[in-house]
This record gives C-alpha cells, sequence and structure tokens, in this order.
C-alpha cells in the first residue's frame, strides 16, 4: 500500500511539473526557442505573490488573479523588446540573453528577498486530504494542481487547434517566413506565445510555491525537470508533456522513498535513459530532436 | 603582382614579445613573497583557463554548453581520490584529473551529443547536475560535506603554495598556447569551417561529428584540470560548491563581455570581471548582476565583445588565426 501511495504522490506531483513544462514546449514549438530563464521567471512569480500576500492580506490563490497577467505582461515586454531582436541570428544569442535574465533574476532576488526560504499559504487546503479507504489518501492541494494541469492543457489544445490565433501559430511554427506573407505578424505572435508561457508558468510558480519552500535559487531546477518533462513525453505533444511529467514525477518520489537522497535524481536518470533508448521522447510528433 | 597569405600581423609581433615580459614577471612573483598577491593570480589564471575552455566550445564549435561545472567538479573530485586514496603525488594529480574528466567526458558525450543547439545547452546543465547527486550521495567521496586534500599537510605552507602558483602559471600558459597552436593548424580551420557551416565543411571532407568530439574531450580535458588546480588551491571541496552554475555563469559572462571567438576576448573579459567584483566587493551579489546585465547588453548590441570592438577599430590581432591574403604591387620598372 505504501508504494501505491508514492506511485499516487508521484502522478499528482506530474501535474505540478507539466504545468512548468508546458510553457516551455509552447515557446520552442511556436519559435524554436529554449528559454533558460523559465524556472526563475515561475520563482519571481512566486516572490511576487509573497509581496501581494503580505501588503495586501490576499490569499495567495487569489494571488493569482494579480500575478498572472504581470507576468504575462512580463513574457510580451520580453519577447518585443529583447528576444524578438535576436531571432534569426542563430542559437547562440537567445540562449545565452536568457541565461544572463536567469543568473540576474536570481542574483535580483537574493538582494531583494535575502536568502531565506519561503512558502505561501492559502489557508488550511495545503494539508486536507481525501481519503481514498485501506490507509490511501490523496491531498487535496495535489489533486487540484493536476486538475488544473489537464485543464489548462484542454484548453491549450482548443486554442492552437481551433482558433485563429491558434492556426496562426501553427503556421508560424511550420514556416515563419511563408506565414508573414500570408499577413502574420509573426513579431507579435512570438509576443504571445511567451506572454502565455509565462501566464502559465507563474500558475506553477505559486502553486510550487503552495506545495512546498522555495528560495531565489529554485528556479534552475524547475527549468530541468520541466525541460526533462518536455523530452520524455517528445517535443509537439502536448499530451506527452503531461505524461513525462508524470513519468519523471512518478520517478522522483519512487526514488525518494528508495533513499531520500535518491529522488531528484533517479528523476535525472529515467530521463536519461529515455534519451538513450527513445530520443525522440515517447509521443513525439515529428522525429526531429533538434 | 604576386599574392602572400599573412598568417602574422604587426600586433602579434608585438604580443609576442610583450607576452614573454608578462610570463617572466609571473614567473618573478613568488621572489616577491607576497602570498595574497599569488593567490589572486591562481585565481585569475583559473578563471582564464575556464573562459578559453568554454570559448573553444562555444565560440569555435559552436557547442554551447551549461554543464561545464561537471568537468570542474570532476577534476577537484579526481584530484583528491587520486592524492589521498592512491596516493599519488598531488600535484602529478592535476594534470591526471583533468585526464579524468576527459575520460568521462567520452560517454557524456555519447549522451548529450543526441540534442543539438538549445537542448544541447539544457542537456548539459542536467548532466551536469547528475555527477553532482551521484557524488553528493557516495560515502566514501564524503556526500554533501565533501572532502579535505589531506596528502599536502606535510608541506610546509610555503612550498605547498609556491609549487601550487608554479603549476598555475603553467596551465595557464600552457592552454593559451594549446588552444592558439590548435586553432592555427588544419584541424582548427576544419574547426572554424565547422562553425561556419557544417554542411559545406562535410561536402569539403571535414568530419565533423569527430571535429566536435575532440573539442569536448579537449575541453574537459583543460576544465577538469583547472578543477583539480582550483582545489589543490581551496584544499576543502563539497558537491554544491564544485558543480555549482555560478562557475559557468563566471565563464560565459567573461566570454561574452570580452568577446567570444577570439583568443584576447576572454583575457580582456577575466580583466573586467576581477575589475568589477573588486569594485563592487561591498554590494554583495550586484556584481553578478551588473555582470548578467552587461553580458546580456553585449549579446543584443555589441556580439563581438569588448575586445571585438577594439579589433575592429584598429585592427589589432594579438592572436592572429586567421589567414588573409596581402597583394604586392611589384615595383615600377
Amino acid at each position: 500500500m505504501a508504494w501505491l501511495d508514492t506511485i499516487v504522490q508521484g502522478i499528482l506531483l506530474g501535474g505540478l511539473y507539466a504545468l512548468f513544462a508546458t510553457g516551455l514546449s509552447l515557446t520552442f514549438g511556436v519559435m524554436r526557442l529554449v528559454n533558460l530563464a523559465h524556472g526563475d521567471f515561475s520563482i519571481l512569480a512566486a516572490f511576487i505573490a509573497v509581496v501581494a500576500v503580505q501588503t495586501l492580506g490576499l490569499n495567495p490563490l487569489l494571488a493569482l488573479a494579480l500575478v498572472v497577467p504581470v507576468m504575462a505582461a512580463v513574457g510580451y515586454g520580453l519577447q518585443r523588446l529583447v528576444l524578438n531582436r535576436l531571432l534569426g541570428r542563430g542559437i547562440l544569442p537567445a540562449v545565452l540573453v536568457t541565461f544572463g535574465l536567469s543568473i540576474v533574476i536570481q542574483n535580483g532576488l537574493l538582494e531583494a528577498f535575502s536568502a531565506d526560504s519561503r512558502r505561501l499559504n492559502p489557508g488550511g487546503i495545503e494539508t486536507a486530504s481525501l481519503p481514498l479507504g485501506g490507509g490511501l489518501a490523496v491531498g487535496w492541494f495535489p489533486l487540484l494542481t493536476f486538475a488544473v494541469a489537464v485543464l489548462l492543457l484542454v484548453g491549450l489544445q482548443i486554442l492552437i487547434g481551433r482558433s485563429a490565433v491558434g492556426r496562426a501559430f501553427r503556421a508560424t511554427s511550420d514556416d515563419g517566413g511563408t506565414a508573414a506573407l500570408m499577413g502574420i505578424d509573426n513579431d507579435r505572435l512570438y509576443a504571445l506565445a511567451m506572454a502565455l508561457s509565462l501566464a502559465v508558468v507563474a500558475i506553477a510558480g505559486i502553486f510550487l510555491g503552495i506545495r512546498t519552500t522555495f528560495t531565489f535559487s529554485s528556479g534552475p531546477d524547475r527549468l530541468l525537470f520541466a525541460f526533462e518533462a518536455v523530452i520524455i513525453g517528445g517535443l509537439g505533444s502536448l499530451w506527452g508533456t503531461l505524461v513525462g511529467g508524470v513519468i519523471l514525477g512518478v520517478a522522483q518520489t519512487t526514488g525518494a522513498r528508495v533513499s531520500p537522497g535518491w529522488g531528484v535524481l533517479t528523476g535525472h536518470l529515467v530521463f536519461l535513459a529515455v534519451l538513450l533508448l527513445r530520443p525522440s521522447g515517447l509521443f513525439a510528433k515529428s522525429r526531429r530532436v533538434d | 603582382m604576386t599574392l602572400a597569405v599573412e598568417r602574422t600581423t604587426r600586433a602579434s609581433r608585438f604580443g609576442a614579445g610583450a607576452a614573454v615580459l608578462l610570463v617572466a614577471g609571473l614567473v618573478a612573483l613568488p621572489w616577491t613573497g607576497d602570498a595574497g598577491l599569488m593567490r589572486v593570480v591562481i585565481e585569475f589564471i583559473a578563471l582564464l583557463v575556464l573562459a578559453q575552455m568554454w570559448n573553444l566550445l562555444a565560440g569555435y564549435a559552436g557547442l554551447v554548453s551549461i554543464g561545464q561545472q561537471a568537468y570542474l567538479g570532476l577534476g577537484g573530485y579526481a584530484l583528491i581520490v587520486l592524492a589521498d586514496d592512491l596516493g599519488v603525488n598531488p600535484f602529478l594529480a592535476v594534470p591526471l584529473a583533468g585526464l579524468v574528466a576527459a575520460g568521462l567526458a567520452l560517454p557524456t558525450a555519447a549522451l548529450v551529443f543526441r540534442f543539438r543547439d538549445a537542448y544541447f545547452a539544457v542537456g548539459t546543465w542536467a548532466v551536469a547536475e547528475v555527477y553532482r547527486l551521484l557524488i553528493a550521495n557516495t560515502g566514501a567521496l564524503g556526500r554533501g560535506t565533501g572532502r579535505t586534500l589531506k596528502a599536502v599537510f606535510p608541506l610546509a605552507r610555503e612550498t605547498r603554495e609556491q609549487v601550487t602558483y608554479a603549476i598555475a602559471v603553467v596551465v595557464g600558459v600552457a592552454a593559451i598556447v594549446a588552444v592558439y597552436l590548435y586553432l592555427r593548424s588544419r584541424l582548427g580551420l576544419g574547426l572554424m569551417a565547422v562553425r561556419d557551416s557544417e554542411s559545406a565543411s562535410e561536402s569539403l571532407g571535414v568530419d565533423v561529428f569527430r571535429t566536435k568530439l575532440a573539442v569536448y574531450l579537449l575541453a574537459a580535458f583543460g576544465t577538469g584540470t583547472t578543477g583539480a588546480l582550483i582545489y589543490l588551491n581551496l584544499l576543502r571541496i563539497s558537491p554544491d560548491a564544485a558543480f555549482s552554475i555560478n562557475w559557468t555563469a563566471y565563464t560565459i559572462f567573461i566570454v561574452v563581455i570580452g568577446g567570444i571567438g577570439t583568443l584576447e576576448g576572454p583575457i580582456v573579459g577575466t580583466v573586467v570581471f576581477f575589475l568589477l567584483r573588486e569594485l563592487l566587493a561591498d554590494h554583495g551579489s550586484w556584481y553578478m548582476i551588473l555582470l548578467g546585465a552587461l553580458a546580456v547588453l553585449a549579446m543584443m548590441r555589441y556580439p563581438q565583445g569588448l575586445w571585438g570592438l577594439v579589433a575592429e577599430r584598429w585592427d589589432l590581432r594579438f592572436f592572429p588565426v586567421q589567414r588573409r591574403v596581402r597583394l604586392d604591387e611589384p615595383p615600377p620598372a
């Protein structure tokens, strides 16, 4: 029963990882951009929520209504003012600029909030659990996280598959040059994709902050987990991202159960194993690995 | 009218003289007996070699690794295992630690070379985390608390400091000379061709995979040797410090600010790094924020870096790796 519990916890943890991975997968899909500051933006969102909770007395879950639009605006501005100017110059500038931003955000958070670890307190839901019988119980909050991840993926699926913006996303992803000839404003579209990406990762950051403690340097691990979920699931597959997150989550909780120091390491090793055996991931839509 | 291929410049002939003077100064430094200054020089050389190795990877081979801290940490731990557990002379263990790092880079390459471009960057970072966590979970290596290099305890402190300093100077000079000669060689020409166009160089008979692999192994050797040098100087190692992403952050900022894809750039960048760190020594981590911001600005507006601006303005090249065609007009009859 203890093992079943470990696996259920891992599946639910996978929902959180899918939230981190979705934005990363989206920007890569639309403009082949890997934002190395992705994890740090989620931690930035969590710290903004900390400030909102302290100054406005908001519940962290209500703070989402404030933080998500703020992060979307940050994403839009970042893409318009910085990243769009680097596209078409090869891969090096975008990788190095987002890495530079990652270090600037981390050290900025360190200066502003010290190295103390923080946590967001939504007032009870984070400890409440739902008994499933047989001594098994799942937390309401992990369940909520998983449900939000699934709903977001459904929403994105509809947005990309059915809406005019989604059609433009797919067209630009396939061939930006031809899409531009058809009257699509690629720069604006890229900015929308980054806004969407940071909005989703802001939700992920706040959910992380409710689930566990975080510090200024919690970002890089989030980036790595998101990246691993995307690669395990396979590029270009939204549902693959969820499965990738779940596999990573189960690997981590199972590893941690065997030995406390082995949780994150087991996740990394499963990722490397998938990379060796199926380089294009489990549910890749295309054969590309680059 | 005759054509001639130039491989030296006036600056490089002048620079060779200046370099000899600089090295002579470094060799003479221990006689001043200033141990503090010697430690600064060791640190300077360590960062300079790390920067040269990353520049070789990213600036010449197009391999943008964010995981070079893996080889720094492996080199540091290899030093301790070789010297304390296997009884190897600790000074001799420094280059051997570089070899250990290069040996581990071979299977690592089999994994990370499956990634391209930006995915290579994150993939190398993930692998560096795997090495950190493996060592942090190994009892014989001291787990999370790390270990202390004990093999040097019987030596007099002055002897240890002077030999460490001597090794640093040799490592620093050897790294720059090796990279310079490599880039000027036939292999270096192939490497730069691969950077500019993989398919075009492949069609001209350059083996792209082997060229990149060779650079990756060379960079792992240089980075591992430097890691051993750093911990021969510090004596105390822990997984979090040795495998810290900060090493790679310093390295990348140095190369990007100084000028990526040149040999002079990392030297200029290391000087800028030390100046900024000293100037902002009392202001916590603001120097990292400033360095990061400068690197972002450089990438956006001045991708050739500080040295690139200087070289373009005055046509200066101290380490010419390119071949330039000169047109000699015949003397009037």
